[in-house]
């Protein structure tokens, strides 16, 4: 530990550590591919096209919201308000759509007012964090608790359904292909493209090093602003894939979440003081969490014992890809 | 711009003024708000949020982004390990408080190594604690029923026992004196706010770095369940999750004292004042006839709007 303020001596890093830097999400791959096939030793179903189908089904929302908290952990914020965003969108076009009955462009009135929430909401975090310069973490509970008032608002109690429409689409197939599917690679071509952008690139710059973003032109405060709306649209995206899979609006739903996004984020491999990392290591990380859970179920934990069990694998997963993308950076 | 004058930039006044506003509003919008008996109320609700907050405010201090996310799992864990040790008796009492200290020191133990030796950092340490600490209570909760509080200690919490006031206000002013006094007066407190403030100078000072983080973590877990006997002496018995409201409110009471998210400047007698604050101003919201919808927006919107009094960030400059 004393080194640190001693230069150390220049090291030629190995080929695999110049592979996982480049790709901070190598280790989440690893670790998900391995808890894939453990899956599929103790439940071969698991691991066929339905199994596969049901998991991402019911994942993606988790997934989105992993990314949609990526986006503000690049620029070293944290939004602890993406769940009640997510809650917030759930109720809003569950509202929408029981109001103007079950039609295609009752579904697609909603889901564009979905995702103006979701981004008004996103703007306000934004807005309160890096234009008003409170600190994130104690700024987006406050928000959370905001959002989560006016999801109370707009649907007091759960239980609204959703119109078939809308979650039979979601799980259904098209052309002989899950829905989920589709939603996974338009997901896929989406972050793709933003990874290209400078908006990522930008993001991570502020993480990094905000003062010295800041003294080379970047505009500080508006690409933490962008980060949040970033935010706050795939946590709509998320709710839309909620809504999906429970067919119904609860002013609740989204709460449970954030934490996990969160856990997501940091198993992926991206760092938290910002600055390093990847959307996709998110994805992985959501389904991370979803393969130890159905892992711990497949393997006959008793039901009483199986939280505890996907605490403790959770919080090894978590250590363990901290501890490994820490020796690969080294 | 006028210079705003120093006794507004100071956290503790800022908050108690704040108490006092709110108790006058509460009593206009409800007569009887401000009563003797109301205020003994709040003060034992708050008295429960600021010994959360203690340990809290303790890892804050110790910087490299201390938080500690596992309080509201210690909180709950405490709770019904103290119901089932006592069960009703008296006699109970002793066990129940050394095996919630213990269980309290175990859990912040386990956060600190983690956090120091194994460098992880402490919101995802301690949010992975959290998920275990979930999954314990529900093991626990199959096996053994939550358990009841013994009389005394209801009493402790709940009657006046010294000067009209109940056994739990003179704790916390014995722990807000106690932590003054470690704070300001002690090397161990120095050394506090030698880490939080530069951990490699400090380091470089021959101050025991890690083994002080480790501390700061037990005596975090210890402050919580403390927190969750007394919790369970106030309503009796104890329900799934009693401690998950204690989260992050016990973060909002430290920043509303006046520390710094970032460490090394700050200290517990303004977060007493912040935990009094929060919980008048929750306490408000309750009184008032509105909707649960109408009265969590109000509260969002009222820390926020109280957090722009308190350490907002520097703005960029070039």
């Amino acid at each position: 530990m004393m080194v640190d303020a001693v230069a150390k001596p220049p090291r030629q890093p190995g080929a695999l550590k110049r592979f996982i830097e480049r790709y901070p999400f190598v280790p989440a791959l690893v670790i998900m591919l391995v808890l894939l096939a453990l899956n599929g030793i103790w439940q071969p179903r698991s691991v066929s096209l339905v199994g596969i189908t049901g998991l991402i089904k019911t994942y993606m929302a988790l997934m989105l919201l992993a990314v949609a908290q990526t986006y503000v952990v690049y620029a070293g914020d944290i939004d602890l308000s993406a769940g009640a965003i997510v809650s917030l969108v759930n109720v809003v076009i569950v509202a929408i759509m029981a109001a103007m009955g079950d039609s295609g462009a009752s579904v697609f009135t909603a889901m564009a007012a979905g995702l103006a929430v979701g981004l008004a909401c996103g703007i306000v975090n934004g807005l309160v964090v890096a234009a008003f310069r409170l600190q994130a973490i104690v700024a987006t509970f406050a928000t959370s608790i905001f959002f989560t008032g006016l999801a109370l608002w707009v649907m007091p109690v759960a239980g609204t359904p959703a119109p078939a429409t809308f979650w039979r689409t979601y799980g259904g197939r098209i052309l002989e292909i899950p829905f989920v599917f589709w939603a996974a690679i338009v997901l896929a071509v989406i972050l793709y493209v933003l990874s290209r952008t400078r908006h990522s690139l930008q993001l991570l710059a502020v993480g990094d090093d905000a003062q010295g973003a800041y003294q080379s032109g970047l505009r500080v405060t508006a690409i933490r602003i962008r980060g949040y709306a970033f935010c706050g649209l795939f946590a709509a995206l998320a709710a839309f894939c909620i809504t999906g899979d429970t067919a119904s609006g609860d002013p609740l739903v989204g709460g449970k979440m954030t934490l996990y996004s969160v856990a997501a984020v940091v198993l992926g491999g991206t760092a938290l003081a910002g600055g390093y990392g990847t959307v996709v290591g998110s994805v992985f990380g959501a389904l991370i969490i979803g393969l130890i859970n159905s892992l711990v179920y497949f393997v006959g934990t008793p039901s009483e014992w199986q939280n505890l069990v996907q605490g403790l694998a959770i919080l090894v997963a978590l250590v363990a890809g901290i501890l490994i993308g820490r020796r690969a950076r080294a | 711009m006028t210079q705003v004058p120093e006794m507004l930039k100071n956290p503790i006044f800022v908050a108690l003024a704040l108490i006092v506003l709110l108790l006058f509003a509460g009593e206009m919008l409800s007569p009887g708000f401000a009563s003797p008996t109301q205020i003994m109320r709040l003060l034992i609700v708050a008295a429960l949020l600021g010994i959360v907050a203690a340990g809290q405010n303790l890892v804050i201090l110790g910087g490299r982004e201390g938080i500690d996310l596992s309080v509201g799992g210690v909180v709950s864990l405490a709770a019904i390990i103290a119901g089932n040790l006592m069960d009703g008796q008296n006699a109970g009492i002793p066990l129940a408080i050394l095996g919630c200290i213990a269980a309290g020191a175990i859990i912040g133990l386990i956060n600190g190594v983690g956090v120091t030796l194994m460098r992880i950092p402490p919101l995802v340490m301690t949010l992975g604690m959290l998920g275990v600490l979930q999954g314990l209570l529900v093991v626990i909760r199959q096996g053994i029923p939550s358990g009841r509080a013994a009389p005394g200690l209801s009493q402790f919490v709940t009657k006046p026992i010294l000067l009209g006031l109940p056994g739990i206000i003179w704790l916390w002013v014995l722990i807000g004196l106690f932590l003054a006094f470690l704070l300001s007066r002690t090397v161990y407190g120095h050394r506090i706010y030698a880490i939080g403030s530069n951990e490699q100078a400090a380091r470089m000072a021959g101050v025991p770095v890690a083994a002080i983080r480790i501390s700061l973590f037990a005596l975090s877990g210890v402050f919580a369940s403390i927190a969750g006997i007394c919790l369970i002496g106030y309503s009796g018995s104890s329900f799934a999750n009693v401690g998950e409201q204690y989260m992050l409110p016990s973060i909002i009471a430290v920043v509303f004292g006046g520390t710094l998210l970032a460490g090394g400047k700050g200290g517990y007698t303004g977060t007493m004042a912040g935990a009094m604050m929060l919980t008048v101003l929750q306490g408000i919201l309750t009184t008032v006839n509105i909707d649960e919808s109408g009265r969590q927006m109000i509260f969002g919107a009222t820390l926020l709007l109280l957090m722009l009094f308190y350490g907002r960030g520097k703005a960029m400059r070039a």
